[in-house]
């Protein structure tokens, strides 16, 4: 092929076949990517430990089970283990009626295989499932400054942002192709010059605003470029606190899927925020201000995609990207009051919470998991999107206080206090 | 008629209708649908892109600034060109994104895809062109609005 980055002997071997045809195909995969991009090399990928998108088997993905096949047939696996975003199906917590099963067996009938042909490629370990591979407890963690060869958009956003670390928006197989050869190309977010913002965003509203709601915001403003925010460490703190991650967790998913944010800085909290402060802003950066009206203007902007809209909310998810332990015990808490509140037992609206299963497994070891379970909210570790994708779940009146899911689902968003509301019973708009 | 020139990523020479997006394409919510369904035909599914929600895309020219949203998207975009229902040309007025580059690379490698893709072509390209307008593209990234 030809290519215009400079390439070391090594690179070069690998893609004239030294490693054989298909890593050769694998390299060139990389290397026409970068070219693209004006990437001058490529560089070392320093946390091996890899985070796929691609996690769910269904059956027409038949170019990722074909590539997939071909890597396992040559003998190919990353230098790392890889983690990778949840699995589609739990029928112990998350129930289906026939035609549902029926339509997930169709859908994912390929997921037992996928899982196999994971293993074989370097799978960290049946457990490493969940879109919030960072967490202390899932223990895939980069440092400041290691480069990265990870997809799915709101992981890949927080490593940037709140870890420091430096990694493009990969694409699904992308991620795992770098993560083969162990080089990703040298532009973009990986570079000093492409994590300097084109955006200044001035947070001026009265109270804390909705981590899902001003990622939303800015994410459909700014689309991929890099924004600096400044004034929402008024309101969550000049640490990065387990409730200051959590928001920034929620906060960077809608920034990622409402438009293509995969860097932010937040002034004073941030790791190149802390360190560079304003000088990250560039000198012909735009300026976008967000008061509650624009938050409000936001909110009212999203479309009910129910069948009917005058529906009453039948089912409800929490947690994409999958909840923290902290958020787990706030969210109990804050149901156990609000039952109360309404003189309720149980939540009146079938609840799932997402998180991942070293996160539940720890969770269901304290007294917190016995409450949440006597309110009747199930907990599972399956991305609810996958949920939604079936057809047959189309008809319910689906709630959820997730922007990502929102974007991709019929389900309705709704804040998180409305979303109390909803669970106790009472009527929302 | 107007004449611009982009970057050529995957080229080729075509002729056809044009499906505009004014905003990024949320390439997982726009495809996922029809692809889910094993349609014949992109139905583009996007609740959030009034421009082309409901629109038939596939064999057509999808014109936009760049693609966004979750990080399927090149695998998405690699999957409707081996199921032969993508657009016959991505026509990007934007540097073209992370995302839409891994599926455009993936489906030329892998699959043997020949979907065109041209970056670059600018703003008046893409304030100039609407939905229904005959295009004509050519190998070395011109793109005739007719």
């Amino acid at each position: 092929m030809e290519y215009k980055m400079k390439l070391t002997d090594e690179q070069k071997a690998i893609l004239n076949g030294a490693k054989g045809e298909t890593m050769a195909k694998v390299m060139e995969t990389v290397v026409m990517f970068g070219d693209i991009f004006g990437a001058e090399k490529l560089i070392p990928v320093t946390h091996k430990d890899g985070h796929l998108v691609t996690s769910f088997g269904i059956a027409l993905m038949k170019p990722l089970f074909s590539t997939m096949d071909k890597l396992i047939e040559a003998g190919i696996k990353t230098e790392g283990k890889f983690s990778v975003d949840p699995r589609p199906l739990d029928y112990a917590n998350v129930k289906c009626n026939l035609l549902e099963k029926i339509a997930f067996h169709v859908m994912y009938k390929k997921q037992a295989d996928y899982e196999e042909q994971l293993d074989k490629v370097g799978l960290r370990d049946r457990d490493s499932f969940t879109c919030t591979c960072y967490l202390d407890e899932v223990g895939n963690i980069p440092k400041k400054g290691d480069i990265l060869s990870w997809a799915e958009s709101s992981a890949v956003v927080y490593a940037n942002s709140v870890l420091g670390a430096r990694c493009n928006r990969n694409s699904g197989m992308l991620d795992l192709f770098g993560s083969i050869v162990g080089y990703v190309p040298y532009f973009g977010l990986v570079t000093d010059e492409g994590r300097k913002a084109k955006w200044k965003v001035i947070v001026k509203t009265t109270e804390k605003p909705e981590a899902q709601i001003l990622g939303s915001a800015i994410g459909m403003k700014v689309m991929e470029d890099v924004p600096y925010v400044i004034g929402l460490d008024k309101f969550i703190g000049t640490e990065l606190t387990d409730d200051a991650k959590a928001y920034l967790k929620d906060f960077g998913a809608a920034t990622a899927s409402n438009g293509a944010v995969g860097l932010y800085h937040i002034d004073n909290l941030t790791p190149e925020a802390r360190e560079q402060g304003e000088a990250l802003i560039l000198p012909d950066a735009k300026e976008y201000i967000i008061d509650d009206a624009e938050l409000e203007r936001v909110y009212n902007s999203y479309p009910v995609m129910w069948k009917n809209k005058e529906a009453k909310p039948n089912l409800c998810f929490i947690g994409c990207p999958h909840l923290s332990y902290k958020q787990l015990c706030d969210w109990t808490d804050n149901i156990e009051k609000a039952l109360e509140a309404a003189g309720r037992k149980k939540v009146a609206v079938r609840t799932i919470m997402t998180t991942s299963p070293q996160v539940k497994n720890k969770f269901m070891e304290t007294g917190y998991y016995t409450r949440l379970m006597r309110t009747g909210v199930k907990l599972t570790s399956i991305c609810p999107l996958m949920y939604t994708n079936n057809p047959m779940t189309k008809g319910r009146a689906i709630v959820t206080n997730s922007n990502k899911l929102r974007t991709y689902s019929i389900a309705r968003y709704y804040k998180d206090e409305e979303i109390l509301d909803v669970l106790s019973g009472k009527e929302v708009r | 008629m107007k004449e611009f020139k982009g970057r050529v990523l995957a080229g080729g020479e075509w002729r056809g209708e044009a499906v505009v997006s004014r905003q990024g394409v949320n390439t997982l919510a726009t495809f996922q649908k029809s692809a889910l369904k094993n349609a014949k035909q992109v139905i583009v599914s996007d609740q959030n892109n009034a421009d082309i929600y409901g629109k038939n895309i596939t064999g057509k020219a999808l014109c936009l600034p760049i693609t966004i949203g979750s990080t399927t998207g090149g695998l998405v975009i690699q999957t409707v060109c081996a199921m032969k229902i993508a657009p016959a040309a991505f026509l990007f007025s934007e540097h073209i994104d992370s995302l839409a580059a891994s599926g455009i690379v993936l489906a030329r490698i892998w699959e043997n895809s020949d979907v065109i893709a041209i970056d670059q072509l600018g703003e008046d390209f893409l304030a100039s062109v609407n939905t229904g307008d005959i295009i004509s593209v050519r190998q070395d990234g011109t793109v005739i609005i007719e």
